[in-house]
């Protein structure tokens, strides 16, 4: 039981982690119709700036912001300088245009900072929590990296329901042609949309590489899970995004601590499969996938 | 189609094939290496540029089909001590199995749902070599002992034996897969891209269409793993990474998706300027960190500059060309310009409530 409560409480982290990079995509995809391979890479990068800025200030909160506000404008950078360019263009040609992007991401990392592993610090203790004598296998920077994703994911929401810029944010990727003529500069907010979605990757990034470690391909993996909870919670829903990324995140937990040993360790990527392929042969749009209709 | 299109392409292939041979015995034991490393990389990106263009599937697990083509090659010369050719065979029979199985669940799904679907098979895939090291050694991999049979002479170097063998398998598959695209099969394959709807009112069965495009596209690169299994010797997990999947997506689409020139041109470029970039870098005698990480950067950015430079890949760039200077004798053929518009959703993936075509730019 004690065992149970653990896997969960760390699943729950490990899944809001994969949610915030799930919350990214589905940004990116309402806005642009387009999966952002470079998502991952976008995310290693502000990091390593994030790392620079620690060594230099000796201030963890000094690295944590100029790490989102490096997110905020790499997000923007790409939309502006190539992504946007290709938009009008066969779909698959965007996709292979943030291929391009992460692999010079990837490319100028191992430049800038070489490719050894690096160690991240984190902002609280990482000395596990206890409730009267019961270890809750997760520690106080594990707290935090859960309430930062939440609070990200709240301050989103309800930018997106109750202010006038989420409202036009929602109506670009509504209907880009009657938002248009609406008065409102659907270009700008495609890449408003990309910077927040570099944000939020830079804040995952943040976020997981305490129990990663940095390398250019460090956040292969985590972008990986990540983009297996937004198309399990369905690409054009955030709340997909959220409950994918958390159903991850508890069942990769599972699988890891009960099938046991190495095997379970290894085994991670084929659960992940199995939940994926069991969801979408039963909802080939994901869970939140609102009702379709396509044109014949 | 006229009768002679057969003949015609059997003598492309046997010209290539000399233009290979020469190649292969005028030049060192290196270039004969990367000239079997481009005809495995040929092999799989055909495939995949068929599923892709032809159908309009995507897939990002591709590396996982050469997987598990490579580990039967490999498993079979090890302990069977099976010739190459029947273990070739037999690895295409088990990818397409392989595809068989994954174009059923993959029928269902479109653009990022099944890119998420196809990515994870090929992450997962390799994880189980991992999980099982004693079948199928784990990180460490299998050794694959290939050697020059006892008719080219004792002399034969081996590296240029692994070129021609690897160059007429490829050969072979390419005249296949182009005999494929003219006929009845390729041509419903096309209908179903652009509009599954309408191939459907056609009586064309939509869904059997699919799961064929993703038998014939893994047999390819089942096909493809065998030759890297004696190309390379080694059977590792290391070789199937996602970096692997997303390499021969990129060659496809940047040679010009759904021609079977394009996957040559595809492979050419994925093969060949990471190590011309690299030999120019260090002959300016760049420091090692740099000089290892330059060519992962021009790589970006020439894959960037490819696609919005040339939207149909070079390929398409390259037909612009010949109609430039040589006037539009390639009109018959236009299908093969229109882009692949199902790929990913954009085109098909539309707000639920919007009805008119407007709304999708």
């Amino acid at each position: 039981m004690v065992e149970f409560l653990q896997l969960t409480l760390s699943g729950i982290v490990f899944g809001l982690v994969y949610a915030a990079i799930a919350l990214s995509l589905v940004l990116i995809w309402r806005g642009t119709r387009l999966l952002n391979f470079a998502q991952g890479g976008m995310a290693m990068f502000t990091t390593y700036v994030a790392i620079e800025v620690i060594y230099r200030t000796h201030s963890y909160w000094a690295g944590f912001a100029v790490a989102l506000a490096a997110g905020l404008v790499l997000g923007a950078a790409c939309e502006l300088t190539v992504v946007r360019p290709t938009l009008n263009k066969p779909p698959l040609n965007s996709v292979i245009v943030t291929i391009g992007l992460l692999t010079v991401l990837e490319g100028l990392a191992g430049i800038l900072y070489g490719g050894q592993y690096r160690s991240f610090p984190t902002a609280f203790s990482i000395t596990g929590l206890r409730v009267g004598g019961t270890a809750l296998g997760v520690s106080r920077s594990d707290v935090f990296v859960a309430a930062a994703v939440l609070v990200a994911t709240l301050v989103l929401a309800v930018t997106f329901r109750y202010t006038s810029a989420g409202l036009r944010m929602r109506a670009a990727a509504f209907n880009a042609t009657i938002a248009r003529l609406s008065g409102i500069r659907v270009a700008r907010v495609l890449t408003v949309g990309w910077a927040l979605a570099g944000l939020l990757g830079a804040l995952a990034g943040v976020l997981v590489t305490p129990s990663t470690f940095l390398y250019p391909n460090s956040m292969d993996i985590i972008f990986i899970y990540g983009f297996t909870a937004a198309v399990l919670g369905g690409l054009d829903s955030a709340v997909g995004a959220v409950v994918g990324g958390l159903v991850l995140g508890v069942a990769l937990s599972y699988a890891g601590g009960y099938v046991g040993g190495s095997v379970g360790a290894d085994l991670t990527s084929l659960v992940a499969l199995g939940i994926l392929v069991t969801v979408l042969m039963i909802r080939p749009d994901g869970l939140f996938a609102g009702s379709r209709m396509r044109r014949v | 189609m006229t009768m002679r299109t057969l003949p015609r392409r059997l003598g492309l292939a046997v010209i290539v094939a000399a233009i290979v041979a020469v190649l292969s015995i005028k030049l060192n034991a290196f270039r004969d290496y990367q000239i079997a490393e481009i005809a495995m990389y040929v092999t799989a990106v055909a495939g995949l540029s068929v599923l892709t263009g032809l159908s309009g599937q995507i897939s990002l697990g591709h590396g996982g089909f050469m997987a598990v083509g490579a580990y039967t090659t490999a498993l079979l010369l090890l302990h069977l001590n099976w010739p190459f050719y029947a273990a070739l065979l037999v690895a295409a029979a088990v990818t397409a199995a392989a595809g068989a199985v994954v174009g059923v669940a993959a029928a269902r799904l479109r653009g990022p749902y099944l890119a998420g679907a196809t990515l994870l098979f090929g992450v997962a895939i390799t994880a189980v070599a991992v999980a099982f090291p004693g079948t199928f050694g784990g990180d460490q991999g299998l050794n694959v002992v290939f050697t020059t049979p006892s008719f080219v002479g004792a002399n034969f170097p081996l590296t240029r034996w692994q070129a021609w063998v690897s160059a007429l398998v490829a050969l072979v598959v390419l005249v296949l897969l182009a005999n494929l695209h003219y006929s009845r099969i390729g041509r419903n394959w096309r209908a179903v891209r652009d509009d599954d709807v309408a191939a459907a009112l056609d009586g064309i069965n939509v869904a059997a269409a699919r799961i064929r495009a993703f038998v014939v596209s893994a047999t390819c690169a089942g096909i493809a793993g065998a030759l890297l299994a004696i190309v390379t010797g080694l059977v590792a997990p290391g070789a199937f990474t996602i970096t692997l999947s997303i390499a021969l997506l990129t060659a496809a689409v940047i040679g010009g998706l759904g021609t079977l020139p394009g996957a040559l041109w595809g492979s050419l470029l994925i093969v060949l300027l990471p190590v011309y970039i690299t030999d120019v870098a260090t002959s300016h005698g760049l420091s090692s960190t740099v000089g290892a990480n330059i060519p992962i950067v021009a790589y970006g950015v020439v894959l960037i500059l490819v696609m919005l430079v040339f939207p149909q890949g070079i390929q398409g760039a390259l037909r612009w060309v010949i109609n430039a200077f040589f006037g539009t004798e390639q009109k018959s053929r236009t299908w093969r310009a229109a882009p692949a518009t199902h790929v990913t959703p954009s085109a098909d993936e539309t707000p639920a409530s919007q009805h008119e075509k407007e709304g999708t730019s």
